[in-house]
């Protein structure tokens, strides 16, 4: 009967492996793709939350009395287009930083950082030993 | 359900990107495959066109724009592993107690749907209930959300605009042009479908009341309509077809249409986004209300989509520009 857990189970097994390419990965693009999964993970727990056996669609008709549960649609439907809205702005930071460091990867990112700021710290007169 | 596992960890296992976003986007036709069996409509037809169409396309853009290989070195991937696997560990004997999928007893179903399902037909007299919440009961949160859309699409053209920059006036030729040329059959054939994917857009938006549909799906489609022609024709063309900045003012608008039903049900005496005072009766009202900020949801996600398109697509040809400028 634990069958009947299985969808959340799903769940939980999406968002981790989003999870799991956020953290594990350096490349920017991959990191917004897991991010994606991540999301519709949690769409999906909203959806299976909704569910009633036996009930349909949450669309008023004659003969009809048993129906999914309508707030959770509305939330999730919003957040979908807000979801892409968003990702939109990460793909638009992504492309500004390819022309700034001329690289979406993360460690060489971190790299030109690093050796701007030794840069900086050697031209800082305040740094200077003599 | 266990396509998706299996698609996610496909995706996770890829480096090349371009069939990182082809993945991601079936695995959103598999998850709006999923939402139909799980009784929800609206959000099926949302997560078909955005997660199937626009987010792939964009991803796409973007790729083409940076680079289309990932670096093989993946930092810590077991100490990550380990941080999952614990998480996942907890989630799941958090599910544990969870009510199982379908309980009609379930508490979700006991608190404040009820009054949605049984009330939404004499209070706001219309029969999809997912639209009478969206746009009546919750409207003020959906007005929120569309802020934060138009937001989005200020911030995307903030750090993408190419229009109006010097040097755009010579025009970025349509580059593309000799590829235009040689796909003939998909532009006939996409000529001849453009009209009804408007079509069906208007009809989505307008319908939204009696079956699934509304603003957000009727935007998101239109947007797809328009992004087709680009694709086919060339940024110029579209361009000409419709202005960039008229997009933006038209998003703009959008939100405006929507935040004026809002002021002028309060200065006819009701709440802030209470149809009921619109119109003679109230069901007239609620009838009068919903179709307009439906309207206005539609008018700016659509512009929003079209407008980061553009973006995306201007960048891509103003790099392909300026190399070329080197080049020579």
């Amino acid at each position: 009967m634990l069958m009947g857990l299985f969808n959340y189970w799903i769940v939980v097994v999406l968002m981790m492996i989003g999870l799991y390419i956020v953290i594990a990965h350096g490349n920017l693009i991959k990191k917004i793709v897991g991010l994606t999964i991540f999301q519709t993970s949690v769409f999906i727990f909203y959806i299976s939350m909704a569910k009633v056996d036996g009930g349909t669609a949450p669309i008023l008709m004659a003969n009809v009395s048993q129906y999914a549960n309508p707030l959770p649609h509305v939330l999730i439907l919003t957040a979908i287009v807000v979801g892409i809205a968003t990702t939109a702005l990460a793909l638009a930071l992504t492309i500004r930083i390819k022309e700034a460091y001329n690289s979406i990867e993360e460690e060489s990112i971190q790299q030109q950082n690093k050796k701007q700021a030794s840069v900086r710290d050697e031209l800082d007169p305040r740094n200077d030993p003599y | 359900m266990a396509l998706l596992v299996v698609i996610a960890i496909e995706i996770a296992r890829l480096k090349d990107l371009f069939a990182v976003v082809m993945l991601i986007g079936i695995y959103g036709l598999v998850s709006a495959s999923f939402f139909v069996v799980m009784d929800a409509v609206d959000v099926a037809f949302t997560e078909a066109s955005v997660g199937a169409g626009i987010s792939t396309l964009l991803m796409l853009v973007v790729i083409s724009l940076t680079q289309r290989s990932e670096h093989p070195v993946r930092h810590r991937p077991f100490g990550a592993l380990l941080v999952v696997m614990l998480t996942g560990g907890m989630l799941i004997y958090g599910t544990l107690d969870m009510p199982y999928v379908g309980a009609g007893d379930a508490p979700i179903h006991i608190h404040i749907a009820p009054r949605y399902l049984n009330d939404s037909m004499q209070e706001v007299g219309v029969a999809n209930v997912v639209t009478a919440v969206l746009a009546s009961y919750r409207a003020f949160d959906t007005f929120g959300e569309l802020v934060v859309i138009f937001t989005a699409g200020v911030g995307v053209s903030a750090l993408l605009m190419t229009v109006g920059r010097r040097g755009d006036k010579k025009p970025a030729v349509a580059i593309n042009d000799s590829m235009h040329k040689q796909q003939l059959i998909l532009r006939i054939v996409s000529k001849m479908m453009l009209p009804f994917i408007m079509l069906f857009a208007f009809y989505v938006q307008f319908h939204g009341d009696y079956g699934p549909g509304g603003g957000f799906q009727a935007g998101v489609i239109f947007a797809a309509a328009i992004i087709l022609y680009t694709l086919l024709f060339g940024l110029t063309s579209a361009r000409r077809v419709i202005n960039q900045t008229v997009s933006q003012l038209v998003a703009a608008f959008g939100v405006l249409l929507y935040g004026s039903v809002g002021l002028v049900s309060l200065l006819n005496g009701g709440n802030f986004l209470d149809y009921n005072v619109l119109a003679s009766n109230p069901i007239g009202g609620q009838h009068l209300g919903i179709l307009l900020i439906e309207l206005g949801v539609g008018i700016t996600v659509a512009s929003v989509m079209i407008t980061i398109f553009f973006n995306f697509a201007g960048r891509k040809e103003l790099q392909k520009s300026t190399s070329e400028n080197k080049g020579t």
